[in-house]
Protein backbone atom coordinates (compact mmCIF):
# COMPACT_ATOMS: atom_id res chain seq x y z
CA UNK A 1 0.00 0.00 0.00
CA UNK A 2 1.47 3.22 -1.12
CA UNK A 3 -0.93 5.88 0.11
CA UNK A 4 -1.34 7.13 -3.41
CA UNK A 5 -4.86 7.85 -4.58
CA UNK A 6 -6.41 4.90 -6.44
CA UNK A 7 -8.73 5.58 -9.35
CA UNK A 8 -11.44 3.02 -10.18
CA UNK A 9 -12.76 3.34 -13.74
CA UNK A 10 -12.53 1.72 -17.15
CA UNK A 11 -9.33 2.31 -19.13
CA UNK A 12 -10.82 5.29 -20.94
CA UNK A 13 -11.35 9.02 -20.51
CA UNK A 14 -15.01 9.30 -19.66
CA UNK A 15 -15.74 11.05 -16.40
CA UNK A 16 -12.40 10.18 -14.82
CA UNK A 17 -10.18 12.07 -17.23
CA UNK A 18 -10.58 15.46 -15.54
CA UNK A 19 -9.56 13.80 -12.27
CA UNK A 20 -6.41 12.43 -13.91
CA UNK A 21 -5.63 15.89 -15.28
CA UNK A 22 -6.06 17.59 -11.92
CA UNK A 23 -3.96 15.08 -9.99
CA UNK A 24 -1.27 15.27 -12.65
CA UNK A 25 -1.30 19.10 -12.62
CA UNK A 26 -0.96 18.98 -8.84
CA UNK A 27 2.06 16.69 -9.21
CA UNK A 28 0.29 13.85 -7.39
CA UNK A 29 1.14 10.30 -8.42
CA UNK A 30 -1.83 7.96 -8.56
CA UNK A 31 -2.68 4.35 -9.27
CA UNK A 32 -5.49 3.02 -11.42
CA UNK A 33 -7.60 -0.12 -11.17
CA UNK A 34 -9.29 -0.54 -14.51
CA UNK A 35 -12.76 -2.00 -14.82
CA UNK A 36 -12.61 -4.37 -17.76
CA UNK A 37 -15.76 -6.40 -17.47
CA UNK A 38 -19.13 -6.26 -15.77
CA UNK A 39 -17.93 -8.47 -12.92
CA UNK A 40 -15.35 -5.84 -11.96
CA UNK A 41 -18.11 -3.25 -11.46
CA UNK A 42 -20.35 -5.75 -9.69
CA UNK A 43 -17.60 -6.61 -7.23
CA UNK A 44 -17.17 -2.95 -6.28
CA UNK A 45 -20.94 -2.59 -5.95
CA UNK A 46 -21.36 -5.63 -3.76
CA UNK A 47 -18.53 -4.80 -1.37
CA UNK A 48 -20.10 -1.41 -0.62
CA UNK A 49 -17.35 0.67 -2.18
CA UNK A 50 -19.65 2.73 -4.38
CA UNK A 51 -22.08 4.97 -2.53
CA UNK A 52 -24.45 5.18 -5.53
CA UNK A 53 -23.26 2.00 -7.28
CA UNK A 54 -21.38 4.12 -9.80
CA UNK A 55 -17.88 5.02 -10.89
CA UNK A 56 -15.78 7.20 -10.94
CA UNK A 57 -14.60 6.27 -7.49
CA UNK A 58 -11.33 7.47 -6.00
CA UNK A 59 -9.75 6.07 -2.87
CA UNK A 60 -7.99 9.02 -1.24
CA UNK A 61 -7.10 9.91 2.35
CA UNK A 62 -9.11 7.04 3.80
CA UNK A 63 -12.25 7.92 1.82
CA UNK A 64 -13.93 6.20 -1.10
CA UNK A 65 -15.09 9.28 -2.95
CA UNK A 66 -17.68 9.10 -5.71
CA UNK A 67 -19.35 11.85 -7.77
CA UNK A 68 -16.90 13.51 -10.10
CA UNK A 69 -17.43 17.01 -8.69
CA UNK A 70 -16.89 15.85 -5.11
CA UNK A 71 -13.63 14.22 -6.17
CA UNK A 72 -12.42 17.23 -8.14
CA UNK A 73 -13.45 19.71 -5.42
CA UNK A 74 -11.54 17.71 -2.81
CA UNK A 75 -8.38 17.43 -4.88
CA UNK A 76 -8.50 21.10 -5.88
CA UNK A 77 -8.97 22.17 -2.26
CA UNK A 78 -6.28 19.89 -0.92
CA UNK A 79 -3.65 20.96 -3.44
CA UNK A 80 -4.42 24.69 -3.42
CA UNK A 81 -5.88 24.85 -6.90
CA UNK A 82 -9.21 26.29 -5.78
CA UNK A 83 -8.52 30.00 -5.28
CA UNK A 84 -7.76 31.88 -2.09
CA UNK A 85 -11.28 32.81 -0.93
CA UNK A 86 -14.99 32.24 -1.59
CA UNK A 87 -15.15 34.83 -4.35
CA UNK A 88 -12.23 33.33 -6.28
CA UNK A 89 -13.83 29.96 -5.77
CA UNK A 90 -17.09 31.28 -7.22
CA UNK A 91 -15.28 32.45 -10.36
CA UNK A 92 -13.43 29.15 -10.66
CA UNK A 93 -16.65 27.21 -10.20
CA UNK A 94 -18.42 29.24 -12.89
CA UNK A 95 -15.62 28.71 -15.38
CA UNK A 96 -15.17 25.03 -14.58
CA UNK A 97 -18.90 24.27 -14.79
CA UNK A 98 -19.15 26.04 -18.13
CA UNK A 99 -16.25 24.01 -19.49
CA UNK A 100 -17.76 20.83 -18.08
CA UNK A 101 -20.91 21.52 -20.10
CA UNK A 102 -18.84 21.88 -23.27
CA UNK A 103 -16.71 18.83 -22.49
CA UNK A 104 -19.82 16.75 -21.87
CA UNK A 105 -21.27 17.82 -25.23
CA UNK A 106 -18.12 16.74 -27.07
CA UNK A 107 -17.85 13.53 -25.04
CA UNK A 108 -21.44 12.59 -25.82
CA UNK A 109 -20.89 12.89 -29.56
CA UNK A 110 -19.45 9.41 -29.84
CA UNK A 111 -22.64 7.80 -28.51
CA UNK A 112 -25.05 9.72 -30.75
CA UNK A 113 -27.02 7.69 -33.30
CA UNK A 114 -25.21 7.61 -36.64
CA UNK A 115 -27.67 9.91 -38.41
CA UNK A 116 -27.42 12.56 -35.68
CA UNK A 117 -23.66 12.52 -35.10
CA UNK A 118 -22.57 15.13 -37.59
CA UNK A 119 -25.21 17.66 -36.59
CA UNK A 120 -24.50 17.07 -32.92
CA UNK A 121 -20.77 17.65 -33.43
CA UNK A 122 -21.39 20.78 -35.46
CA UNK A 123 -23.54 22.13 -32.63
CA UNK A 124 -20.90 21.31 -30.03
CA UNK A 125 -18.14 22.98 -32.04
CA UNK A 126 -20.36 25.98 -32.68
CA UNK A 127 -20.89 26.33 -28.93
CA UNK A 128 -17.15 26.04 -28.36
CA UNK A 129 -16.29 28.85 -30.77
CA UNK A 130 -19.29 31.11 -30.15
CA UNK A 131 -20.30 30.56 -26.55
CA UNK A 132 -17.39 29.28 -24.49
CA UNK A 133 -14.05 30.27 -26.01
CA UNK A 134 -15.01 33.95 -26.42
CA UNK A 135 -15.71 34.12 -22.68
CA UNK A 136 -12.29 32.85 -21.74
CA UNK A 137 -10.53 34.94 -24.39
CA UNK A 138 -12.20 37.97 -22.82
CA UNK A 139 -11.22 36.96 -19.29
CA UNK A 140 -7.58 36.66 -20.34
CA UNK A 141 -7.72 40.32 -21.36
CA UNK A 142 -6.79 40.99 -17.75
CA UNK A 143 -3.27 40.31 -18.94
CA UNK A 144 -2.41 37.73 -16.30
CA UNK A 145 -1.04 34.31 -17.10
CA UNK A 146 -3.87 32.46 -15.34
CA UNK A 147 -7.65 32.76 -15.34
CA UNK A 148 -8.14 33.55 -11.63
CA UNK A 149 -6.09 35.25 -8.97
CA UNK A 150 -2.88 35.41 -10.95
CA UNK A 151 -2.02 31.84 -10.00
CA UNK A 152 -2.59 28.38 -11.45
CA UNK A 153 -5.96 26.92 -10.49
CA UNK A 154 -8.15 24.06 -11.58
CA UNK A 155 -9.86 26.49 -13.96
CA UNK A 156 -6.67 26.72 -16.03
CA UNK A 157 -6.24 22.95 -16.03
CA UNK A 158 -9.84 22.49 -17.07
CA UNK A 159 -9.58 25.08 -19.85
CA UNK A 160 -6.46 23.48 -21.29
CA UNK A 161 -8.06 20.04 -21.16
CA UNK A 162 -11.16 21.36 -22.91
CA UNK A 163 -9.18 23.22 -25.59
CA UNK A 164 -7.26 20.07 -26.46
CA UNK A 165 -10.41 17.96 -26.65
CA UNK A 166 -12.05 20.48 -28.99
CA UNK A 167 -8.91 20.69 -31.14
CA UNK A 168 -9.00 16.92 -31.58
CA UNK A 169 -12.25 17.44 -33.49
CA UNK A 170 -11.42 20.84 -35.01
CA UNK A 171 -7.69 21.56 -35.23
CA UNK A 172 -8.16 25.26 -35.96
CA UNK A 173 -10.64 25.83 -33.12
CA UNK A 174 -8.43 28.55 -31.60
CA UNK A 175 -7.88 30.44 -34.87
CA UNK A 176 -9.75 33.53 -33.69
CA UNK A 177 -8.45 33.45 -30.13
CA UNK A 178 -4.86 34.67 -29.82
CA UNK A 179 -4.91 34.91 -26.03
CA UNK A 180 -6.17 31.34 -25.74
CA UNK A 181 -3.42 30.23 -28.09
CA UNK A 182 -0.73 31.69 -25.87
CA UNK A 183 -2.57 30.41 -22.79
CA UNK A 184 -2.51 26.93 -24.26
CA UNK A 185 1.21 27.11 -24.96
CA UNK A 186 1.97 28.55 -21.55
CA UNK A 187 -0.07 26.10 -19.47
CA UNK A 188 1.07 23.12 -21.56
CA UNK A 189 4.62 24.06 -20.64
CA UNK A 190 4.20 24.07 -16.88
CA UNK A 191 6.32 21.10 -15.73
CA UNK A 192 3.62 18.79 -14.32
CA UNK A 193 1.30 19.31 -17.26
CA UNK A 194 4.08 19.02 -19.78
CA UNK A 195 4.90 15.61 -18.33
CA UNK A 196 1.25 14.55 -18.45
CA UNK A 197 1.05 15.53 -22.13
CA UNK A 198 3.93 13.29 -23.08
CA UNK A 199 3.61 9.68 -24.24
CA UNK A 200 3.77 7.19 -21.40
CA UNK A 201 1.69 9.29 -19.00
CA UNK A 202 -1.64 8.20 -17.57
CA UNK A 203 -3.52 10.48 -19.94
CA UNK A 204 -6.01 8.46 -21.97
CA UNK A 205 -6.52 8.65 -25.76
CA UNK A 206 -9.84 9.64 -27.36
CA UNK A 207 -12.51 6.96 -27.35
CA UNK A 208 -12.58 4.84 -30.49
CA UNK A 209 -15.84 3.49 -31.91
CA UNK A 210 -14.49 -0.06 -31.69
CA UNK A 211 -14.05 0.24 -27.93
CA UNK A 212 -17.63 1.27 -27.25
CA UNK A 213 -19.20 -2.21 -27.12
CA UNK A 214 -16.86 -3.50 -24.42
CA UNK A 215 -17.37 -0.31 -22.41
CA UNK A 216 -21.13 -0.62 -22.69
CA UNK A 217 -20.90 -4.25 -21.56
CA UNK A 218 -19.44 -3.14 -18.23
CA UNK A 219 -22.39 -0.89 -17.45
CA UNK A 220 -25.38 -2.58 -19.08
CA UNK B 1 -26.79 47.15 4.17
CA UNK B 2 -26.28 44.37 1.70
CA UNK B 3 -28.71 44.21 -1.18
CA UNK B 4 -30.81 41.06 -1.39
CA UNK B 5 -29.74 38.45 -3.94
CA UNK B 6 -31.75 38.66 -7.17
CA UNK B 7 -32.66 35.45 -8.98
CA UNK B 8 -33.17 35.52 -12.75
CA UNK B 9 -35.19 32.55 -14.02
CA UNK B 10 -38.60 31.38 -15.08
CA UNK B 11 -41.51 31.41 -12.66
CA UNK B 12 -41.08 27.72 -11.96
CA UNK B 13 -38.78 25.16 -10.38
CA UNK B 14 -36.30 24.00 -13.00
CA UNK B 15 -32.67 24.48 -12.05
CA UNK B 16 -33.35 27.45 -9.78
CA UNK B 17 -35.45 25.63 -7.19
CA UNK B 18 -32.49 24.18 -5.26
CA UNK B 19 -31.10 27.70 -5.00
CA UNK B 20 -34.39 29.00 -3.58
CA UNK B 21 -34.38 26.16 -1.04
CA UNK B 22 -30.82 26.88 0.06
CA UNK B 23 -31.32 30.62 0.44
CA UNK B 24 -34.58 30.07 2.30
CA UNK B 25 -33.05 27.50 4.63
CA UNK B 26 -30.20 29.94 5.33
CA UNK B 27 -32.82 32.57 6.23
CA UNK B 28 -31.79 34.82 3.34
CA UNK B 29 -34.47 36.96 1.72
CA UNK B 30 -34.19 37.24 -2.03
CA UNK B 31 -35.91 38.87 -5.00
CA UNK B 32 -36.83 37.30 -8.31
CA UNK B 33 -36.99 38.50 -11.91
CA UNK B 34 -39.09 36.09 -13.96
CA UNK B 35 -38.38 35.50 -17.64
CA UNK B 36 -41.65 35.82 -19.47
CA UNK B 37 -40.92 37.01 -23.01
CA UNK B 38 -38.38 36.35 -25.70
CA UNK B 39 -37.62 40.07 -25.89
CA UNK B 40 -36.74 40.19 -22.22
CA UNK B 41 -34.39 37.23 -22.65
CA UNK B 42 -32.71 38.75 -25.70
CA UNK B 43 -32.21 41.98 -23.78
CA UNK B 44 -30.52 40.03 -21.00
CA UNK B 45 -28.33 38.27 -23.54
CA UNK B 46 -27.29 41.53 -25.18
CA UNK B 47 -26.50 43.16 -21.85
CA UNK B 48 -23.82 40.53 -21.30
CA UNK B 49 -24.90 39.56 -17.81
CA UNK B 50 -25.29 35.87 -18.68
CA UNK B 51 -21.76 34.55 -18.94
CA UNK B 52 -22.69 31.51 -21.02
CA UNK B 53 -25.97 32.95 -22.29
CA UNK B 54 -27.94 30.85 -19.85
CA UNK B 55 -30.04 31.06 -16.72
CA UNK B 56 -30.07 30.50 -13.74
CA UNK B 57 -28.27 33.72 -12.93
CA UNK B 58 -28.05 35.19 -9.42
CA UNK B 59 -26.86 38.68 -8.60
CA UNK B 60 -25.19 38.37 -5.24
CA UNK B 61 -22.43 40.32 -3.49
CA UNK B 62 -21.60 42.32 -6.59
CA UNK B 63 -21.29 39.22 -8.79
CA UNK B 64 -23.55 37.95 -11.55
CA UNK B 65 -23.16 34.24 -10.90
CA UNK B 66 -24.23 31.63 -13.40
CA UNK B 67 -23.97 27.82 -13.37
CA UNK B 68 -26.22 26.28 -10.77
CA UNK B 69 -23.42 24.47 -8.96
CA UNK B 70 -21.28 27.60 -8.70
CA UNK B 71 -24.21 29.51 -7.22
CA UNK B 72 -25.08 26.75 -4.75
CA UNK B 73 -21.43 26.29 -3.68
CA UNK B 74 -21.13 30.02 -3.03
CA UNK B 75 -24.31 30.26 -0.98
CA UNK B 76 -23.48 27.13 1.01
CA UNK B 77 -20.00 28.44 1.77
CA UNK B 78 -21.15 31.91 2.67
CA UNK B 79 -23.86 30.75 5.07
CA UNK B 80 -21.89 28.01 6.81
CA UNK B 81 -23.80 25.13 5.28
CA UNK B 82 -20.76 23.53 3.63
CA UNK B 83 -19.10 21.66 6.49
CA UNK B 84 -16.19 22.67 8.67
CA UNK B 85 -13.28 21.32 6.61
CA UNK B 86 -12.30 19.71 3.32
CA UNK B 87 -13.38 16.22 4.35
CA UNK B 88 -16.85 17.31 5.46
CA UNK B 89 -17.14 19.27 2.24
CA UNK B 90 -16.26 16.11 0.30
CA UNK B 91 -19.06 14.21 2.02
CA UNK B 92 -21.51 17.03 1.39
CA UNK B 93 -20.46 17.21 -2.27
CA UNK B 94 -20.95 13.46 -2.63
CA UNK B 95 -24.39 13.47 -1.05
CA UNK B 96 -25.52 16.55 -2.99
CA UNK B 97 -24.22 14.92 -6.17
CA UNK B 98 -26.53 11.98 -5.59
CA UNK B 99 -29.65 14.06 -4.89
CA UNK B 100 -28.74 16.28 -7.82
CA UNK B 101 -28.63 13.25 -10.12
CA UNK B 102 -31.94 12.02 -8.69
CA UNK B 103 -33.74 15.35 -9.04
CA UNK B 104 -32.08 15.74 -12.43
CA UNK B 105 -34.19 12.86 -13.71
CA UNK B 106 -37.24 15.00 -13.02
CA UNK B 107 -35.99 18.21 -14.65
CA UNK B 108 -37.32 17.35 -18.07
CA UNK B 109 -40.49 15.74 -16.71
CA UNK B 110 -42.85 18.65 -17.45
CA UNK B 111 -41.71 18.62 -21.09
CA UNK B 112 -42.49 14.96 -21.75
CA UNK B 113 -45.52 13.49 -23.48
CA UNK B 114 -48.16 11.94 -21.24
CA UNK B 115 -46.95 8.46 -22.15
CA UNK B 116 -43.30 9.30 -21.49
CA UNK B 117 -44.25 10.88 -18.17
CA UNK B 118 -45.56 7.53 -16.97
CA UNK B 119 -42.33 5.82 -17.99
CA UNK B 120 -40.11 8.48 -16.48
CA UNK B 121 -42.07 8.46 -13.24
CA UNK B 122 -41.52 4.72 -12.85
CA UNK B 123 -37.85 5.15 -13.73
CA UNK B 124 -37.24 7.86 -11.12
CA UNK B 125 -39.12 6.05 -8.38
CA UNK B 126 -37.14 2.90 -9.08
CA UNK B 127 -33.85 4.78 -8.91
CA UNK B 128 -34.88 6.56 -5.73
CA UNK B 129 -35.98 3.44 -3.88
CA UNK B 130 -33.24 1.09 -5.07
CA UNK B 131 -30.19 3.34 -5.34
CA UNK B 132 -30.46 6.71 -3.62
CA UNK B 133 -32.75 6.36 -0.60
CA UNK B 134 -30.93 3.23 0.60
CA UNK B 135 -27.62 5.13 0.44
CA UNK B 136 -28.89 8.00 2.61
CA UNK B 137 -30.74 5.67 4.98
CA UNK B 138 -27.42 3.87 5.53
CA UNK B 139 -25.52 7.12 6.14
CA UNK B 140 -28.01 8.05 8.84
CA UNK B 141 -27.98 4.53 10.29
CA UNK B 142 -24.20 4.29 10.42
CA UNK B 143 -23.67 7.44 12.50
CA UNK B 144 -27.05 7.68 14.21
CA UNK B 145 -26.99 11.48 14.06
CA UNK B 146 -29.72 13.93 13.15
CA UNK B 147 -27.94 15.38 10.12
CA UNK B 148 -26.08 13.81 7.23
CA UNK B 149 -22.69 15.44 7.89
CA UNK B 150 -20.87 16.72 10.94
CA UNK B 151 -23.78 16.51 13.35
CA UNK B 152 -25.15 19.83 12.15
CA UNK B 153 -27.37 21.17 9.38
CA UNK B 154 -25.70 21.43 6.00
CA UNK B 155 -26.58 21.87 2.36
CA UNK B 156 -26.73 18.06 2.06
CA UNK B 157 -29.71 17.86 4.43
CA UNK B 158 -31.61 20.63 2.66
CA UNK B 159 -30.99 19.10 -0.75
CA UNK B 160 -32.08 15.65 0.44
CA UNK B 161 -35.30 17.02 1.89
CA UNK B 162 -36.03 18.74 -1.41
CA UNK B 163 -35.45 15.45 -3.25
CA UNK B 164 -37.62 13.46 -0.85
CA UNK B 165 -40.54 15.85 -1.25
CA UNK B 166 -40.21 15.80 -5.04
CA UNK B 167 -40.29 12.01 -5.05
CA UNK B 168 -43.28 11.94 -2.73
CA UNK B 169 -45.12 14.12 -5.24
CA UNK B 170 -44.68 11.25 -7.67
CA UNK B 171 -45.27 8.39 -5.20
CA UNK B 172 -46.70 9.38 -1.87
CA UNK B 173 -45.26 6.36 -0.05
CA UNK B 174 -41.79 6.64 -1.60
CA UNK B 175 -40.24 6.57 1.88
CA UNK B 176 -41.89 3.37 3.02
CA UNK B 177 -39.10 1.05 4.03
CA UNK B 178 -36.89 3.96 5.07
CA UNK B 179 -37.74 4.74 8.70
CA UNK B 180 -34.69 6.92 9.32
CA UNK B 181 -35.45 9.03 6.24
CA UNK B 182 -39.03 9.42 7.45
CA UNK B 183 -37.80 10.77 10.78
CA UNK B 184 -35.20 12.89 8.95
CA UNK B 185 -37.91 14.40 6.76
CA UNK B 186 -40.02 15.39 9.79
CA UNK B 187 -37.02 16.78 11.62
CA UNK B 188 -35.60 18.90 8.79
CA UNK B 189 -39.06 20.11 7.74
CA UNK B 190 -39.63 21.54 11.18
CA UNK B 191 -36.52 23.71 11.20
CA UNK B 192 -38.04 27.24 11.38
CA UNK B 193 -36.63 28.65 8.13
CA UNK B 194 -37.53 25.50 6.23
CA UNK B 195 -40.95 25.25 7.84
CA UNK B 196 -41.61 28.80 6.65
CA UNK B 197 -40.47 27.92 3.12
CA UNK B 198 -42.83 24.92 3.10
CA UNK B 199 -45.82 27.00 4.16
CA UNK B 200 -48.12 28.66 1.59
CA UNK B 201 -47.06 32.14 0.50
CA UNK B 202 -43.33 31.37 0.33
CA UNK B 203 -41.18 31.59 -2.78
CA UNK B 204 -41.23 27.83 -3.20
CA UNK B 205 -42.58 26.99 -6.66
CA UNK B 206 -45.28 24.40 -7.43
CA UNK B 207 -44.86 21.47 -9.79
CA UNK B 208 -44.29 22.81 -13.29
CA UNK B 209 -47.41 22.88 -15.44
CA UNK B 210 -48.14 23.37 -19.14
CA UNK B 211 -47.97 27.13 -18.80
CA UNK B 212 -44.40 26.84 -17.51
CA UNK B 213 -43.46 24.53 -20.38
CA UNK B 214 -44.99 26.90 -22.92
CA UNK B 215 -43.14 29.88 -21.44
CA UNK B 216 -39.76 28.13 -21.41
CA UNK B 217 -40.17 26.93 -25.00
CA UNK B 218 -41.25 30.36 -26.19
CA UNK B 219 -38.49 32.27 -24.40
CA UNK B 220 -35.60 29.90 -25.11
CA UNK B 221 -36.87 28.45 -28.40
CA UNK B 222 -35.71 25.08 -27.16
CA UNK B 223 -37.01 21.85 -25.57
CA UNK B 224 -39.66 21.10 -28.15
CA UNK B 225 -38.81 17.43 -28.43
CA UNK B 226 -37.62 16.13 -25.10
CA UNK B 227 -37.11 12.42 -24.55
CA UNK B 228 -37.14 10.53 -21.26
CA UNK B 229 -34.01 8.83 -19.81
Amino acid sequence: MSGKPVLHYPNSRGRMESVRWLLAAAGVEFEEKFLEKKEDLQKLQSDGSLLFQQVPMVEIDGMKLVQTRAILNYIAGKYNLYGKDVKERALIDMYVEGMADLYELIMMNVVQPADKKEEHLANALDKATNRYFPVFEKILNHGHDFLVGNKLSRADVSLLETILVVEERKPDALAKFPLLQSFKARISNTPNIKKFLQPGSQRKPPLQEKDIPSLMAIFH
Amino acid sequence: MAAKPVLYYFDGRGKMESIRWLLAAAGVEFEEVFLETREQYEKLLQSGVLMFQQVPMVEIDGMKLVQTRAILNYIAGKYNLYGKDLKERALIDMYVGGTDDLMGFLLSFPFLSAEDKVKQCAFVVQKATSRYFPAYEKVLKDHGQDFLVGNRLSWADIHLLEAILMLEEKKSDALSGFPLLQAFKKRISSIPTIKKFLAPGSKRKPISDDKYVETVRRVLRMYYDVKPN
